[in-house]
Formats: structure tokens, sequence, C-alpha cells
């Protein structure tokens, strides 16, 4: 029980660190890149803007949730 | 981090690190913690407009997380769930209108401040009582034996005889939920209980789902671990109708959400993962801190004077 929870813990460390760095990037790479588009569309088109930050939430969403779960498997080498 | 939809200067480790934990209560419970996370960004110096509405748009991908890994663990009943979106909207507009007929008689505060304790203390002292004795009863005890496993699915409440009274009741149209297992339950029961979670949502704010979650185990009679995948996905439905509203009263910072986001995505799965490993009872059970947190909050606040 004591070795499995030793693993548990030791691969939810590993996929944190290699989140994080991928986190990191998508700071200053998407944010950066999308911060002024979406600060002027939220000034002139709010409904647009309603409409791309639902699409934009849901979407990062979709993809962290893929990039964890493939995270997972990679490391622990089987499905959660 | 400079975010300049908002005007605000936030740490985007500290937005993280917010999403993670709320992130965390979300997947388990199967709440929004608007509760917390409200709070949390209004003590970053964002503006109250946009904590709400910022807070809704974080909610909604962290639900979207939630409830793809509750529904690969089979807790998603999605037909009951878009039947309650419709009825949470409806209550959380009613509300609404409710807030603004206090607003115009000066009393909103007072008002709400009172019921929001009210309703959070009596959450709280109903489900210790029922949860204890449905764990300390004989079926409780080898629900409890049984541990991690298909058999922690296996669902017992104390308030069973009182749901059962509810599912008999006969009124056109009836539908059945076999994902939740109900054979058949008036659609007006559902609309109801979805009713009542939304109207508390408009009038308290936050997505209620401490209230929603205990009434659909309580009322409707669903496994607690259907009841918090469910309740998340009726939440995607519901706060993205919040989030497309508040968006264009230009209460949205699409940027603050979708930082929240990357910490609340780890912290969600965590949460959803973890509920394989507790019987209903124990969640409900520790369900029971959180609407004592909101009741905190709210007598703070009303002590205090602190707006947060």
């Amino acid at each position: 029980m004591k070795k499995e929870t030793a693993r548990t813990v030791r691969a939810f460390a590993i996929e944190l660190a290699i989140y994080t760095v991928l986190v990191v990037a998508y700071f200053f790479l998407v944010l950066n890149l999308m911060g002024q588009w979406l600060y002027r569309l939220e000034l002139q088109h709010r409904y647009f803007y309603a409409a791309v930050a639902i699409f934009l939430i849901i979407g990062q969403a979709v993809l962290l949730e893929a990039i964890t779960t493939f995270l997972i498997r990679l490391i622990r080498g089987r499905s959660e | 981090m400079f975010f300049p939809i908002s005007g605000a200067h936030i740490s985007p480790i500290y937005l993280a690190v917010v999403g993670f934990f709320v992130g965390i209560l979300g997947g388990f419970f199967g709440v929004g913690g608007s509760f917390l996370a409200g709070p949390a960004l209004r003590l970053a110096g964002l503006d109250w407009n946009f904590a709400v509405g910022t807070d809704l748009a974080h909610i909604v991908g962290k639900s979207v997380v939630a409830v793809r890994r509750h529904r690969a663990l089979g807790n998603v009943d999605r037909r009951l769930g878009w039947i309650m979106a419709v009825g949470t909207i409806l209550g959380a507009e009613v509300g609404a209108q409710a807030i603004q007929m206090l607003k115009r008689a000066g009393n909103v505060n007072f008002v709400v401040s009172v019921v929001s304790i009210v309703v959070y203390l009596s959450i709280s002292t109903f489900m210790t009582w029922e949860s204890r004795k449905t764990l300390l009863s004989p079926k409780g005890r080898s629900q409890r034996a049984a541990g991690k496993g298909a058999n922690s699915k296996e669902d017992h409440s104390a308030f069973g005889p009182v749901t059962r009274a509810i599912q008999r009741l006969r009124i056109w149209p009836m539908i059945s939920l076999p994902t939740s297992g109900i054979r058949a339950i008036s659609l007006w029961t559902i609309l109801l209980v979805a009713f009542v979670g939304g109207l508390f949502g408009g009038f308290l704010g936050g997505g209620a789902g401490y209230i929603r979650m205990p009434s659909m185990v309580y009322v409707l009679g669903i496994p607690t671990h259907l009841a918090v995948g469910t309740d998340l996905f009726e939440i995607i439905i519901s706060a993205s109708y919040g989030t497309f509203s508040h968006g264009v009263k230009g209460n949205v910072d699409i940027l603050i959400a979708l930082v929240m986001n990357t910490g609340a995505a780890v912290g969600a799965q965590i949460g959803a993962i973890s509920t394989q490993y507790f019987a209903g009872p124990k969640i409900r059970l520790a369900f029971v801190p959180l609407p004592l947190i909101g009741a905190a909050i709210v007598i703070y606040t009303m002590i205090s004077g602190h707006k947060f």
C-alpha cells in the first residue's frame, strides 16, 4: 500500500513538473499573442467576445484534460 | 502579469493555485466553488463585477475537465443534466429579479446575508445528521467496509424513505433515468429541484452547487457519485449561459479565467478521481464544511463591513 502511494506521489510530481513547463510556455506564448486581440474585441464587439470567451475556455479545458490524461498514461503506462 | 481587459495586475501563479484548489473541490463535490474563487479574486484586487463574471467563465472550464473525467468513471447522467439546466437557468433569472426588487427596497445586503446564513447552516446541520446516521446504520457500515471498488458507488441514505415517497408522486409527465437507476420520476420534481437551486444561485450569487448537489441526492434519490458528475455537467450549461450574459455586460476577463483554468484542470482531475475511493455517505459528510465556510464568509462581511 505504501509502495503504491509512493509511486502515485512520484508520478504526480513528474506530471506536475512537465505540466508546469507547458503552462509557463502557454502563458507567454498564447496569452501574450491573444491578449491585445481579446482586449479590442471586448471593447468593440461584446456579443462576439462573449461567444469567443466560452469557446476559448471550453477549448482550453478539453486540451488541458487531453494533455494531463496523456501525461498520466505516458508516465504510469496505463489509464487511470 | 497585466490583464488588459479588467486592468488588473495579478500573479498568474496565484491564479493557477486558486484554480487548483477550487478545481479539487469541484471535481470531488460537484460544486462550482464560487464561494472561494470569488473572494480570492477580490483579494487579488479584481472589481466585484469582474470577479463574478470571470469566476463563472473559470467554472465552465473546470467543470468541462471534471465532467470528462467523471464521464469516464460512469458518473454523469446527461439526460438529467439537460433537464436540470433548464430549471436552473429559469430559477437564476427569478433570483436575479428578486435581488433587483430588494435593491429598490434598499435592504438587499441584510436580507441576502441572513437568508444565506440560514440556508448554509441548515444544509450543514442536515447533512451532518444524515450522513452520520447512514454511516452508523448496518447498511452504512457494510458500505464503509466495502471501501474502494464497485460497491463504493452503491448508495444508501437515512433519508431514503422520504426520497422514495417523493419518487412515488405521480405528476404527469413521468420520465425514467436509467443511468441514475430511477425507473420513474415526475419531470416537475426535477425541474422544481433545479429551479430552487437556480433561484438561490441567482439570489445569493454563485452556482449554488452546495444546494443542488444535496437536493439531487435527498430529493431525487440520485446516487452521490452520479449527483456530483451530473451536477458538474449541469453547471457547464448554466455557467456558460451566465458567462455569456456577464460577457455581454463587460464583466468577464477571459484571460484571467484561462490562467485559473490551467491549475483547475489538474485539481478537477484529482478531485474527480478521488471520488472512486469514497462511499456516498463519506462524500456527503466531507461536504459539510463547504456551506459552513460560505456562512463564515457572510458573517465576517456582516461584522466587519468588508465586502469581498
